[in-house]
């Protein structure tokens, strides 16, 4: 089975919801000219990323009945999107949030669960902690979604794929930082290393999808990947533009990887929980 | 001694810079860019990204001499508009200042200086407002850590494309954009009396500060860690002081806080919001 994968390393306008709507409904249209099954957004794809006190006034609720989210819903029937948007709760606690749409349905709704608060990171004085990691089942099989800072942590993939993810879909508003004389920003060699190994380690597609542009100082580098269950690089974006980027999944792959190297199948999960449970003086 | 490299992608640097340029000017609804143009390298360097960004014509640069400039800071800066091809403008500085400069004749340098720089920020933003242009900062990170620098006078600009630039990173993306040499090359100088050179003034050279306000700043050394590394302690000493004195100059002026929702506390926005 194949699934061709877009990949929408776009920039925002910041607080402008319905601009960056219309930008969505531009790039959706381009992938199902190019015959995409999956498109997914960076990060807070629909609001921008340093919101601060806008936060409230972008909050939208993944609903057939929310005027931002029944156009995306609508397009859903045609192809399964990933989008990054401000949830808000039934009780006003605002999250981080990447909404997977399919069939006209929300599949599975994802809310950051690190938070990045220190350095240029101000996230967790206006957002909510997400406080759960599943993985889903999608037409293509079992997926997990993953949001920038989730994925600097080494826990919530690993339990992505413990709990049967074969696809993961990271998205991320990376600002860029640490230049120096390499070909690449540090933040970019940083992130396109943690997710290549991520691939090799957990013998799974691992998708990756960050945006661009600027807001105020900080600019976005883009560079959009996906890594094959060998941990090889199947495409990379260009880096701060704009791109509508394609690659192909070879889902068949997951299976002549996993026959060569079986490390899903040694994982010793209840090694892990006894010793978890020992470090963390639980029994 | 640990000898950091301070060595920069200036492929990259442009690309982002000039971006940054591009992007914020586009913004904050303009499409041109002003830069007073001193003849040395910073203002060289702003100018020769915003021709990146936004292209020759659409940038203005400003020649503001004093009578008592050096001859080469005009020199160098037509280099720099003859080479970008940038409009330009040149307005002597002098009828404006000299009549203050003139009420006291033992008015120290600081001060002449800072009325000369106030003067050219004064022209700046007269002179955007003739070219429709936003007003391009020509601050380099060392001048700023250190608070080389006069507040709302050199520091003043509505965007600044190289406040993260250490002097020699300027240096070097300088020479990789084709700055003309004789402006790279030359001892960097205010140019606000006879003979001044910013190392002679600060007591030390660029390329020691950098290294060591990369250590400092960058990679999060204690002053005593420097010291360890083979820094000076005199030198160290007087780099921590003069940046921790400088903090106002890097600040907005802190509103006193009576309110429930105070602007630069808990009234918190980007200068993007909305764009």
């Amino acid at each position: 089975m194949k699934l061709n994968l877009a990949l929408a390393q776009i920039n925002t306008k910041l607080g402008d919801v319905d601009s960056n709507l219309a930008k969505h409904m531009d790039y959706i249209k381009q992938a199902k000219s190019e015959k995409a099954d999956l498109l997914v957004f960076p990060e807070l794809s629909l609001t921008g990323y340093v919101l601060q006190d806008l936060v409230a006034s972008v909050a939208h609720k993944p609903t057939e009945d929310d005027p931002i989210f029944k156009h995306l819903l609508r397009e859903s029937r045609d192809l399964d999107l990933v989008v990054g948007f401000v949830d808000e709760d039934s009780r006003h606690r605002f999250y981080v949030a990447s909404a997977y749409l399919s069939g006209g349905s929300v599949v599975h709704v994802h809310h950051k669960i690190y938070l990045p608060t220190y350095g240029l990171f101000d996230e967790g004085r206006f957002f909510a902690w997400g406080d759960s990691i599943r993985a889903f089942d999608t037409r293509f099989g079992r997926v997990g979604m993953l949001i920038c800072e989730d994925f600097w942590h080494a826990s919530p993939p690993y339990l992505l794929w413990l709990d049967g993810a074969d696809i993961m879909l990271f998205s991320s508003a990376s600002p860029g930082r640490g230049l120096n004389d390499k070909e690449k920003l540090e933040s970019a060699r940083w992130v396109e290393r943690v997710t290549k190994a991520y691939a090799s380690m957990f013998t799974s597609f691992v998708a990756h999808a960050n945006r661009v542009g600027y807001e105020d100082g900080l600019h976005f580098w883009g560079g959009a990947t996906l890594f094959d269950p060998n941990g090889e690089e199947v495409v990379i974006g260009p880096y701060n533009e704009e791109a509508l980027v394609f690659a192909q999944m070879d889902l068949n792959q997951l299976r002549r990887t996993r026959a060569r190297l079986p490390l899903l199948r040694d994982e010793r999960t209840n090694l892990v929980q006894k010793e978890l449970n020992r470090i963390l003086g639980s029994d | 001694m640990i000898n950091p490299s301070l060595s920069i992608n200036t492929d990259l640097a442009r690309e982002i810079l000039s971006g940054f340029i591009k992007s914020e000017v586009t913004r904050a609804g303009f499409s041109r860019a002003i830069v007073n143009l001193s003849g040395g390298l910073d203002s060289a360097l702003s100018c020769a990204l915003a021709v990146d960004a936004l292209g020759a014509e659409n940038v203005l640069a400003l020649r503001l001499p004093y009578c008592k400039s050096s001859p080469d800071s005009l020199t160098h800066a037509q280099l720099m508009i003859d080479q970008f091809k940038v409009k330009s403008e040149t307005i002597d500085i002098t009828p404006m200042v000299d009549p203050l400069i003139n009420r006291e004749p033992n008015i120290s340098n600081v001060r002449k200086g800072n009325i000369m720089a106030r003067a050219r920020m004064i022209i700046l933003y007269d002179q955007s407002e003739v070219f429709k242009a936003l007003p391009i900062g020509t601050s380099n990170k060392t001048e700023i850590l250190l608070g080389y620098s006069t507040q709302w006078g050199d520091a003043a600009s509505a965007i600044n494309p190289i406040g993260d630039l250490y002097k020699t990173q300027a240096r070097q993306l300088s020479r990789a954009m084709n700055i003309p040499a004789p402006i790279i090359d030359k001892a960097p100088s205010a140019d606000l009396w006879e003979g001044q050179t910013d190392e002679g003034e600060l007591g030390f050279t660029y390329e020691e500060v950098d290294k060591l306000l990369y250590l400092l700043v960058d990679q999060r050394y204690s002053p005593q860690e420097c010291i360890d590394a083979g820094f000076g302690e005199k030198f160290v000493d007087v780099v921590v002081k003069r940046i921790r004195r400088n903090q106002f100059k890097r600040m907005q002026p802190p509103i006193a806080k009576i309110s429930n929702r105070t602007i630069g506390y808990d009234f918190l926005y980007l200068r993007d919001w909305g764009t």
